[in-house]
């Protein structure tokens, strides 16, 4: 078994413009998703929620600036670890991730090991 | 769907917690802000709900998430009462009642009343009297049921804009002359306690006609109704033979929705109901609440409509019905409201207790019954007992005229076959 981390993505603004029945379902499926993760051993470790925005430090001069701003289309919102044989079983879990409802994406990368 | 409605009455289930916990949280940030700041305390509650999303979505629900959810929206109102210039005004009441919540992050009894009466005083603030009933359910349901514009759109049958027109002028009241309703020593109480029972009784029925939108949808209207009924039983100065009274017929009427309707929105005439599918657990609550309502001497229109209702909900069969003690409440209802609606339910009443042509003589002098010309169910009352006298081409005008002023989609494919029916009958 190999380890990937997945890292959510999204535009938050859809989730503005909800209403809180339409919350609570999406709420359900990534509940639902977790649990069947959770059954089938993949999910390594609940992973951590984001804030929207930050600071980037860059290169030489050390400069900080404001970013990524918390309206970005393709905020990282969280994390999470999984196992899975290979990268394309890892993908294959990936599918069934609810931010792909919203028009966001899932980031696979396989954890390096050494 | 019998038993989800049943477990569904009690006002504590988790199925709709946003929209639950949203309808208290802009109650209470409602008082803290006051009335006339009702998009604040929405835009806040909104801002909670949207965190709670992404946080639960990755990280699972917390423990306690009503508590969560009140805590991240708290915070985020004191954020905003420090740094905008607009709420200093108000800041020093604001910081204190903060203050005084800062350690309630567990269920508190003494917070979760003051919550709920919080939800009464929203409930009796929006009953404003510069609002049409129409207005005052739609902000009902857009602060105190946390429903979306959408959905309210969708449960009434109108579009976006229309309701966005309501909402935006119970705003614009509140902003000029909106305060919040306090119980104790109004003087207003009895009036703003009979708006209330309008708006939940139009909340109620809205959900229990409006036969083309989705099931769920108008369930879920004649559940808030029941809700509300039940907030409002719940505190000393609302808990009235009245309010008793409501609740009883909506939880009668509730417990026959699932035999109304059949696969795809199709009506079912009461007398081809299949009574087993009527929710046997609403209807003992309905009992409960009538025998409550008859507490003192107070008599209501919702206490003749609820001892209607309990007569059919009761009655083993469609043929066992007591019609003769149904007419004997419609005269008395008619006393008390008299409209050319319950003149028409009275008339049917009278042609199933005494024969299809007393039905036809009671219909055709009905009061002020030119009022109904719009309605499809009156001539649709009149086919059906034409049928019965088997008056069959009179019947079949009777429905076409109906067929021509149906409503909607549902209403027509029920008519047609009432119609159709009519043909059928010549054929044998």
């Amino acid at each position: 078994m190999a380890k990937f981390m997945m890292l959510f993505r999204a535009n938050p603004e859809v989730f503005q413009t909800m209403s809180p029945e339409q919350m609570q379902k999406v709420i359900q499926k990534w509940s639902d998703w977790r649990e069947s993760l959770q059954k089938s051993g993949h999910l390594k470790q609940l992973g951590e929620r984001l804030e929207g925005g930050g600071k980037v430090v860059r290169g030489k001069s050390k400069a900080i600036t404001d970013g990524p701003y918390a309206e970005s289309k393709d905020l990282v919102l969280g994390h999470m670890s999984v196992e899975a044989k290979d990268i394309a079983e890892a993908s294959q879990i990936a599918t069934g991730c609810p931010i792909l409802d919203g028009d966001g994406s899932v980031e696979i990368r396989p954890v390096m090991i050494v | 769907m019998p038993q989800r409605m049943a477990t569904r009455a009690v006002p504590e289930v988790v199925d709709h917690l946003f929209r639950r916990e949203a309808g208290k949280m802009v109650s209470y940030f409602t008082r803290v802000f006051g009335m006339n700041r009702l998009s604040l305390a929405e835009d806040v509650v909104q801002e909670a709900l949207c965190q709670a999303l992404q946080t639960w979505s990755i990280r699972g629900l917390p423990d306690n998430p009503p508590a969560w959810l009140m805590r991240v929206a708290r915070n985020r109102a004191i954020d905003l009462a420090r740094r905008d210039k607009k709420f200093r005004d108000f800041t020093p009441e604001l910081t204190h009642l903060m203050k005084l919540r800062e350690e309630s992050r567990q269920a508190d009894p003494v917070f979760e009343k003051e919550i709920q009466d919080d939800q009464l005083r929203m409930m009796f603030s929006c009953c404003h009297p510069g609002l049409s009933t129409e207005v005052q359910v739609t902000l009902i349901l857009k602060t105190l049921c946390g429903f979306s514009v959408g959905e309210i759109a969708s449960a009434f049958l109108a579009n976006e804009d229309s309701i966005e027109k309501r909402l935006g002028r119970a705003r614009k009241l509140f902003r000029d002359s909106g305060k919040f309703v306090e119980f104790a020593g109004e003087a207003e109480f009895p009036e703003r306690l009979e708006a209330v029972y309008q708006a939940i009784y139009l909340l109620f029925n809205e959900g229990y006609h409006a036969s083309e939108s989705e099931q769920t949808i108008r369930e879920d209207l004649c559940y808030e109704a029941l809700r509300l009924g039940l907030l409002l039983s719940e505190h000393p100065m609302a808990a009235r033979p009245k309010t008793f009274a409501l609740l009883a017929l909506c939880c009668f009427n509730a417990a026959r929705l699932a035999g109304r309707v059949e696969g795809h929105g199709e009506l079912i005439q009461l007398e081809h109901q299949d009574r087993s599918k009527w929710d046997a657990g609403l209807i003992a609550k309905g009992f409960g609440y009538l025998e409550k309502s008859a507490a003192e001497q107070e008599m209501s229109e919702f206490h003749v409509e609820a001892a209607i209702a309990s007569l059919h909900s009761g009655a083993e069969s469609f043929e066992k019905t007591n019609w003769e003690e149904i007419v004997k409440l419609y005269d008395l209802l008619y006393l008390l409201k008299s409209t050319p609606i319950v003149g028409l339910n009275r008339a049917v009443a009278v042609g199933y207790a005494e024969g299809a042509e007393r039905g036809l003589e009671e219909l055709a002098r009905i009061a002020e019954g030119d009022k109904l010309e719009g309605y499809p169910f009156y001539p649709a009352a009149m086919g059906e007992f034409y049928l019965l006298a088997g008056r069959r081409s009179e019947a079949e005008k009777s429905f076409a005229r109906a067929e021509g002023l149906a409503r909607n989609p549902a209403e027509r494919r029920f008519l047609e076959g009432k119609r159709k029916e009519c043909f059928l009958e010549y054929g044998k």
